[in-house]
């Protein structure tokens, strides 16, 4: 189904750091000589291989260039093809694979002040999540408060996979924080590649790599419940982005199945899983996984809320040809929602007009 | 919440019928009880290092279980002994008032994932031949399964060609956090032995591999690493389906234990979706992922997710197959699903027949 609401609001779009060249103007002496002195390769992560059919839609690829690089081919074949009135940037250059602290800090602010300068500036339809240093969650508390001030990073914005399962204590700080600026989290795909993608080793494939994303979606949505960040941060809303969500009514099934017979273990979560979700979690509409027919209204039916799913094209990744960014037969008032009210109750700071 | 009720009618009529459970797991009296099947240097060893696998306790979980042995706290044999360790015990609590015609023996904690990989081949074999002598001997009704050391794929295929032809044996018995995924080619060798023996390939839940539950590291509670077994079986299904496991082994029949199944759809879904875009990579591949897994992939119940309204459920079978959904209960563990309550679903009398008892004849061929 194509779209062109006028006033929908893309929530997971994905310009690009086009290299660690871009960055100079914004990184501090210490690093800038880094780069040259130790002959730092890009960040480009193998979560999203460059040429991968995933990682650009053939026709969003720029000529000789990686995609989502051009802000006039962006708003050309995002914003304007689908009529949004905003779009929320997710940069994925891949800052939270380091291990030394102090250097992704230094680099999550450069991509951070990268994308106010030279793609916010440029376009007011577009809004940012702010990049952080996971690996320090105090030091990600920082780049929070330092971007928050700018009221067009709307989210911050994590990695499905990283040190440490992200419901753990050690990362409150960094909700703390979002909590407090009216941030959601949001949680994107990737990983930092600090264990294999999966519970049972590495694989081989990109194919499984791709594959083993929802998987770890869900093993977060259960560390998060399961350790009651919901219950400390309660205006806190999370959205998983690039997630798939036609797993998710099995997965709270199984879920509040065991937090029936097991929540003794974990007192704080003393609601049933469900409802935490309907109140705190959100997810981004690409990629679908379903096959055509009825299975997507019948997933629908199994989630049973219309306020979870937030319009996102997903752009440049390739997840849907032509212009057919909803699934077919979706009711009137279902896409409203989707395209334009459940992104607006989700991010707060998309409702007033931006103040730099 | 709005918690819908079971419907009981359907349940009550069900234990009246044979039924099929698909996992039920024996215990060993004590450690002695496998010396008659131990030789003297490995019942020293056991003695003197005890049983190490990629945990940090000697025994015991890091994950302490939710239930004293994860058992009902009913299940404790009146005569002492482990939950599951009394045959006798074991009729007269499940297999008679629940009707169970053909159970399937699943043995945890019997050497495999073991680090000494000698001991692990002589402990799976000592407790084989336990099964045999202690309880398929016994009671016509159970059937054994085989267990291999799989991280030694060919030592492995060697115990399942000794058992070849055994009509205690029902299966290949692996676990499923092993040390890479399942579908890697270090494991072919198993596939290849099971598929020229005619047994299925059962993965049953839980093992050894020393990785962490997630992909994203170490969780905190016992529920997490309960509910993170669903995920594992994403991923090991994932990989078997994706190296090629299914085309090269077609005759290859799998069974996936006590990982739950309404996750299986969702996971189908995805496979096909991703296989469609990045096919090029995967050449060896010939079909969609969903065809492999409709064709060659069983999937028993336990534990039974539970919506709300249960009718969801309903959808859940059709976008499985009716023929490929196995009754389990997992006694005597804690999370034991009863036969009469934990499918309380509109079931036609053949749709029940098939769950409860014919596909599992057909799939450990004992229809007949």
């Amino acid at each position: 189904m194509s779209v062109r609401a006028p006033e929908s609001i893309d929530c997971d779009i994905h310009p690009a750091v086009p290299g660690l060249q871009a960055l100079l103007p914004y990184l501090d002496d210490h690093w800038r000589e880094t780069i040259v002195q130790r002959g730092m390769h890009e960040f480009s992560s193998i979560a999203y291989p460059e040429n991968a059919p995933i990682t650009a839609r053939p026709d969003f690829r720029v000529n000789g260039g990686k995609a989502g690089t051009d802000l006039d081919q962006l708003r050309d074949q995002a914003l304007d093809r689908f009529g949004s009135r905003l779009a929320i940037c997710n940069c994925l250059y891949g800052v939270q694979l380091l291990f030394s602290e102090d250097m992704a800090a230094g680099f999550a602010r450069a991509v951070n002040d990268y994308m106010a300068r030279e793609w916010l500036d440029r376009e007011p339809r577009l809004r940012a999540s702010i990049v952080v240093p996971v690996q320090n969650p105090e030091m990600a508390a920082d780049e929070i408060e330092r971007c928050a001030k700018d009221r067009r990073f709307v989210q911050v914005l994590m990695l499905v996979m990283g040190d440490m399962p992200l419901g753990r204590r050690i990362y409150w700080p960094i909700y703390a924080a979002a909590e407090r600026h009216g941030l959601p989290i949001g949680i994107h795909a990737g990983s930092g590649y600090r264990h294999p993608v999966t519970g049972v080793g590495w694989p081989s494939y990109y194919t499984e790599d791709y594959a083993a994303q929802a998987v770890a979606f869900q093993s977060q949505l259960t560390s998060l419940i399961c350790e009651g960040v919901f219950s400390k941060f309660p205006e806190l809303k999370v959205v998983l982005m690039e997630s798939g969500f036609t797993w998710l009514p099995a997965h709270l099934w199984r879920l509040t199945k065991y937090w029936r017979g097991l929540r003794t273990e974990i007192p704080w979560t003393d609601v049933a899983p469900i409802e935490i979700v309907r109140r705190n979690v959100r997810f981004t509409l690409q990629p679908i996984d379903a096959p055509p027919g009825d299975t997507f209204a019948r997933i629908l039916d199994h989630i049973g809320c219309d306020e979870l799913l937030l319009f996102s094209t997903d752009y440049p990744h390739w997840q849907f040809d032509g212009d057919a960014a909803l699934p077919e037969a979706l009711p009137g008032d279902l896409v409203r929602k989707i395209m334009i009210e459940n992104p607006q109750q989700t991010y707060p700071r998309l409702l007033k007009e931006a103040v730099r | 919440m709005n918690v819908q009720v079971a419907v009981r009618e359907a349940g009550q009529q069900a234990v009246a019928q044979a039924i099929a459970d698909c996992d039920i797991h024996p215990y060993p009296k004590s450690p002695k009880a496998l010396y008659p099947f131990l030789e003297r240097r490995w019942q020293r060893h056991l003695e003197t290092y005890g049983l190490r696998t990629r945990q940090g306790y000697e025994s015991g979980p890091a994950y302490p279980k939710g239930q004293p042995e994860a058992a009902r706290r009913d299940a404790f044999p009146p005569g002492g002994g482990k939950p599951g360790s009394d045959l006798d015990f074991m009729r007269k609590q499940h297999l008679d008032p629940n009707h169970v015609a053909l159970g399937i023996l699943n043995p945890l904690r019997s050497g495999q994932g073991l680090q000494n990989g000698d001991f692990a081949h002589a402990y799976c074999r000592a407790v084989n031949d336990w099964q045999v002598a202690e309880w398929t001997g016994k009671e016509p009704r159970l059937k054994a399964s085989v267990l291999v050391h799989y991280e030694d794929g060919p030592g492995a295929a060697a115990e399942i060609e000794r058992r070849a032809g055994d009509a205690n044996f029902a299966q290949v018995l692996l676990l499923s956090r092993t040390a890479e995924p399942l579908g890697q080619r270090r494991y072919w060798p198993i596939y290849a032995a099971a598929e020229r023996a005619n047994l299925p390939v059962g993965v049953h839940a839980f093992g050894y591999g020393g990785y962490p539950v997630t992909g994203a590291g170490w969780p905190s509670y016992y529920i997490e690493e309960m509910v993170g077994h669903s995920q594992c079986c994403q991923s090991l299904l994932t990989s078997m389906v994706i190296e090629g496991v299914f085309e090269h082994f077609p005759r290859l029949r799998v069974v996936l234990i006590e990982a739950g199944f309404a996750w299986l759809p969702a996971l189908k879904w995805r496979l096909d979706k991703i296989w469609g875009r990045l096919r090029d990579e995967t050449p060896h591949l010939k079909r969609p992922p969903s065809e492999y897994i409709r064709e060659q992939v069983w999937i028993t119940t336990q534990p039974v997710e539970e919506p709300e309204p249960r009718k969801h459920l309903l959808d859940t079978i059709e976008w499985i197959g009716w023929d490929r959904l196995l009754f389990a209960t997992d006694y005597p563990h804690w999370d034991f699903d009863d036969p009469a309550r934990a499918l309380p679903l509109p079931f036609t009398d053949a749709q029940h027949r098939r769950v409860f008892l014919d596909n599992a004849r057909t799939v450990y061929g004992l229809a007949g």
